[in-house]
């Protein structure tokens, strides 16, 4: 009860404060563009059985904002990229200039990674059908197999990172971690799916028993998306 | 022996009003740190430690390189979280009110108190990820601000021995101040530090853990 109140209060004084922050250069460097914020596909309170409103809030308004602001900025000044879609760039990182290199790594990521994250949750959980569930029996080793290996995956990322699925042309898949922002993206790979392991991601509601957060996010999942997400990866026109 | 969790030098509640509330103290140190330590436990056997100083410890596994970092990450972090609970406090020298000692060596090797702080504010903002912001003495006696990721630290890089720590894992902050690490960072050095601590660690040529496995 009184924690609650005082985080309350904390977030009324800190979500000014954010918003400051992140507007502010938002504004003075890169006004609007060329990447912008999706919008969440669902209320924030949609994923409560894994992750309450005020994180979902503070996770997409303000961490994954400031991802895009801090990529437009960086690109500011490089019309090339300021062209090309993230995942080209992030397919190619190699051959960014060295100076926003590093920023375009962890701001490009983080919007990357962002923007699959919202879009394969909102669901009821459950599991996969169809080709989808015959890739995962095939390459992981059955639903239960992947749950648990995945989850131990989340674990062990030491400090902030991710835990994927990628995903090869041919439909295959394949576990893969990564820390801070990267992405299989700059391994020339897909994502199919993938849960953000940062402690922003979970503290307000699990502080540090990440792996309770790792075993109830599978309840959020949208089998429905990753399937089209899946489908996509096979014909070729999955991006991001 | 092994390595222990050594009490807060507060009570848990003590720096509420400074901006680090208790439920924050009573997670970091009562879970995360001590989480690190039975970790760091749990390799002693394994990874031949016994008998060897957490400092020792440090120093290897960060030369071992990507071979070294199960180790690094626990015995880094133990190390790390050690001082950072030291170099806070509730009352003492805050803010701008620096031991002479400390002051004239900062204005000397740093250009100031307010570059200083700049700096270190600028460190621990720009450490993309978890890790952590120093002060430390390189090995040219000056003071110099650096960074780290993760668990590492500036002796297991070899960039010198540390006077002041600052944690920028989120689950540091993430109570108090949300996303906003940089306003995290300014009631650090404005409200937590005290700074007796760190004129101390400056005469003692670096903070010391006391730890051995
Ligand atoms: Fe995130
Ligand atoms: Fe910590």
């Amino acid at each position: 009860m009184t924690t609650m109140h005082r985080r309350g209060l904390l977030f009324g004084a800190a979500g000014l404060a954010a918003m400051a922050a992140t507007r502010r250069p938002a504004s003075a460097q890169a006004p609007s563009g060329p990447f912008t914020l999706p919008a969440l596909p669902y209320a924030p309170n949609a994923n409560e059985r894994a992750i309450d409103a005020m994180t979902m809030e503070i996770h997409h308004g303000r961490h994954h904002a400031a991802y895009v602001a801090n990529l437009n900025a960086a690109v500011k000044d490089h019309s090339a990229l300021a062209q090309m879609p993230v995942d080209e760039i992030l397919m190619r990182l190699s051959q960014v200039p060295e100076a926003v290199r590093t920023a375009i790594r962890n701001n490009g990521g983080g919007h990357a990674n962002h923007s699959m994250f919202w879009e394969i949750m909102g669901g009821e959980g459950g599991e996969p059908t169809g080709d989808l569930k015959a890739a995962i029996d095939r390459d992981l080793g059955g639903m239960e197999k992947f749950r648990t290996d995945f989850n131990t995956a989340g674990t062990r990322v030491f400090g902030s990172g991710w835990v994927f699925v990628a995903v090869t042309p041919a439909g295959n898949l394949s576990l893969v971690s990564k820390p801070n922002q990267d992405t299989p993206l700059m391994d020339g790979g897909r994502v199919l799916m993938g849960n953000d392991v940062w402690e922003h991601a979970y503290y307000l509601r699990y502080q540090n028993r990440r792996a309770d957060y790792l075993t109830a996010w599978w309840n959020v999942l949208s089998w429905e998306k990753i399937a089209a997400r899946y489908d996509a990866a096979k014909n070729g026109t999955l991006r991001i | 022996m092994a390595f222990s969790l050594p009490p807060l030098p507060y009570a848990t509640g003590a720096l509420a009003a400074n901006g680090m509330c208790q439920e924050t103290l009573e997670l970091h140190h009562g879970k995360h740190h001590n989480a690190y330590v039975t970790a760091l436990n749990g390799l002693i056997e394994s990874k031949g430690l016994a008998g060897k100083t957490l400092e020792a410890i440090c120093v290897e596994a960060g030369k071992a390189g990507a071979d070294g970092l199960p180790v690094l990450n626990q015995a880094g972090q133990h190390y790390n979280h050690c001082l950072f609970w030291n170099v806070m406090a509730p009352g003492g020298a805050h803010g701008e009110s620096l031991p002479a000692a400390l002051a004239a060596k900062i204005d000397s090797d740093l250009g100031g108190l307010a570059a200083f702080k700049e700096a270190f504010k600028t460190a621990g903002a720009t450490q993309f990820g978890s890790g952590w912001a120093w002060l430390v003495i390189g090995s040219d006696g000056k003071l110099k601000v650096t960074k780290t990721p993760n668990g590492a630290n500036p002796v297991s890089t070899g960039e010198g021995k540390p006077i002041l720590g600052v944690d920028v894992w989120e689950h540091a902050y993430y109570l108090d101040f949300r996303n906003v690490r940089p306003n995290y960072l300014a009631n650090f050095l404005d409200k937590l530090v005290n700074w007796e601590v760190v004129a101390d660690l400056l005469g003692k040529g670096g903070f010391t853990s006391g730890q051995s496995a």
